[in-house]
């Protein structure tokens, strides 16, 4: 069909060479959105704290993280953090360090957003029962905006599994590339671009209509 | 450790600077961003409108499906799909230049996002905007023309202005395909002079100024196509 012939793939295959490309694909995307979520909430809570020392830093480095594109971000650890600990670590760490620090950046915008979007009067009212700054965020605001803003960070999560294919500028070992390593092998590159361009499809397809269904479900609870 | 900014001065072994090089290779990104956004442009609208059209399910559809198609696979793949597998599938493509596909590529990809932020403009129009362009005996392309995508377009550009940037830095991806864009640079550059930082520094420099351009650009055309008496507010732009 088309000059192009997909009979090549078989089981064998993917569990050689796509199957561990994919694990660390995944993995990646989660290590990422948790510790992203957990950087970018305390990067947000600098950012909105009213203190200079506190918001002067957040605010350059979310904004610094965000004008770059993240292929160089990826380059720039690729090449600094050996230097920085001392010794050399593989690609696949470095992309992993690369994306929390990278995707806390985001998800600091997404939780700020969050934070902000509760009213006023909750704030007060954890105030008026005696609640400490952090036991009001803790209680009362930080639970709230978090359930807010779950359908956009999931959406962010998306994106990010999306964005994990980047890894190939330093050569990591992502679904993608166990995708093309299998293609070069077996001497069908692009019966193999089209293969991960269906499984990338499929994942991303069927997470996004899952956001979709679940927005609706959880929908303003105010 | 020490800076060593003269590298850029030294030869890149074809008679040019490293200097020379990098402002070569940022042309290269500018061109592929210009080009790829005019691309973005022109589809994101065409799909945008054509998935709020009233009664037309099919043509809905069909814009539907080419958003979701281009949302949810990586622009990398992207590339390398129109870099490889087009040319290969279809023989009449291997003529096309390898820049061209990339902007298509990226262009596609970014049509997508702009059809959606388009959607959004349109149907943040209140109903009585439709009404009223019926109400004057125009026909559904007069409506759009005249009533509802003037406005539309107005309230979202401060989505626009944020997925122009992310084309922008999203252009970097080119260097997987080896345009000559400012990552291949980056990454060419470091490999033969060992200099990765000062090359790094110059390059996310010269990005981070052309985003800011990017968006003051779009600040300008914002003031200049504001309507005196509407204050429209668009919603936040995602992604990157």
């Amino acid at each position: 069909m088309l000059g192009l012939d997909l009979s090549f793939l078989n089981w064998e295959i993917i569990s050689k060479f796509v199957k561990n490309g994919f694990i660390f694909s995944v993995q990646l995307t989660v290590i990422a959105t948790l510790g992203g979520i957990v950087l970018g909430t305390l990067l947000a809570l600098m950012r909105l704290s009213g203190k200079q020392v506190l918001m002067l830093p957040a605010t350059i480095y979310v904004n610094g993280m965000r004008s770059i594109p993240l292929v160089m971000v990826i380059l720039w650890f690729f090449l600094l953090v050996p230097t920085i600990i001392g010794r050399p670590i593989g690609a696949e760490l470095s992309a992993t360090i690369t994306f929390v620090a990278f995707e806390a950046a985001y998800f600091s915008e997404i939780m700020r957003a969050g934070i902000q979007s509760i009213s006023r009067g909750q704030v007060n009212a954890g105030r008026a029962l005696g609640m400490t700054y952090g036991q009001n965020m803790r209680l009362i605001i930080l639970p709230q905006a978090f359930r807010n803003m779950v359908p956009i960070l999931l959406t962010q999560t998306i994106i990010l599994f999306q964005d994990t294919s980047l890894v190939y500028a330093i050569g990591a070992y992502d679904l993608l590339k166990g995708f093309t390593t299998a293609g070069k092998i077996y001497g069908r590159p692009e019966e193999a671009y089209l293969l991960a361009a269906v499984v990338y499809f499929a994942i991303c397809f069927g997470l996004s209509y899952m956001v979709k269904r679940l927005q609706s479900r959880i929908a303003i609870i105010r | 450790m020490s800076w060593d900014w003269k590298v850029f001065l030294n030869d890149d072994g074809s008679g040019r600077t490293y200097l020379q090089w990098m402002f070569d290779a940022w042309g290269w990104t500018l061109s592929v961003a210009v080009s790829a956004w005019v691309v973005a442009m022109v589809v994101g609208a065409l799909m945008g409108t054509l998935r709020t059209l009233p009664n037309s399910p099919w043509l809905v559809r069909l814009a539907n499906a080419w958003v979701e198609l281009f949302r949810n696979v990586p622009l990398l793949v992207q590339i390398f799909l129109w870099y490889f597998v087009v040319p290969k599938v279809f023989p009449a493509m291997r003529e096309v230049p390898g820049f061209v596909l990339v902007v298509l590529a990226l262009g596609f990809f970014t049509s997508a996002r702009i059809a959606e932020q388009v959607r959004a403009g349109v149907q943040a129009l209140p109903r009585g905007q439709r009404y009223a362009g019926m109400a004057m005996g125009f026909t559904t392309a007069q409506t759009y023309r005249y009533v509802i995508l003037p406005m539309a377009f107005r309230i979202i550009i401060p989505p626009l202005t944020s997925e122009s940037m992310n084309l922008l830095k999203n252009s970097s991806v080119a260097f997987a395909v080896s345009i000559a864009e400012l990552t291949m640079f980056a990454m060419q550059a470091q490999e033969e002079t060992s200099r990765g930082v000062e090359i790094y520094i110059a390059v996310t420099a010269l990005y981070a100024m052309s985003a800011f351009a990017v968006n003051r650009i779009m600040a300008v055309v914002e003031k200049k196509l504001r309507i005196p008496g509407y204050i429209v507010a668009g919603t936040a732009g995602g992604g990157h």
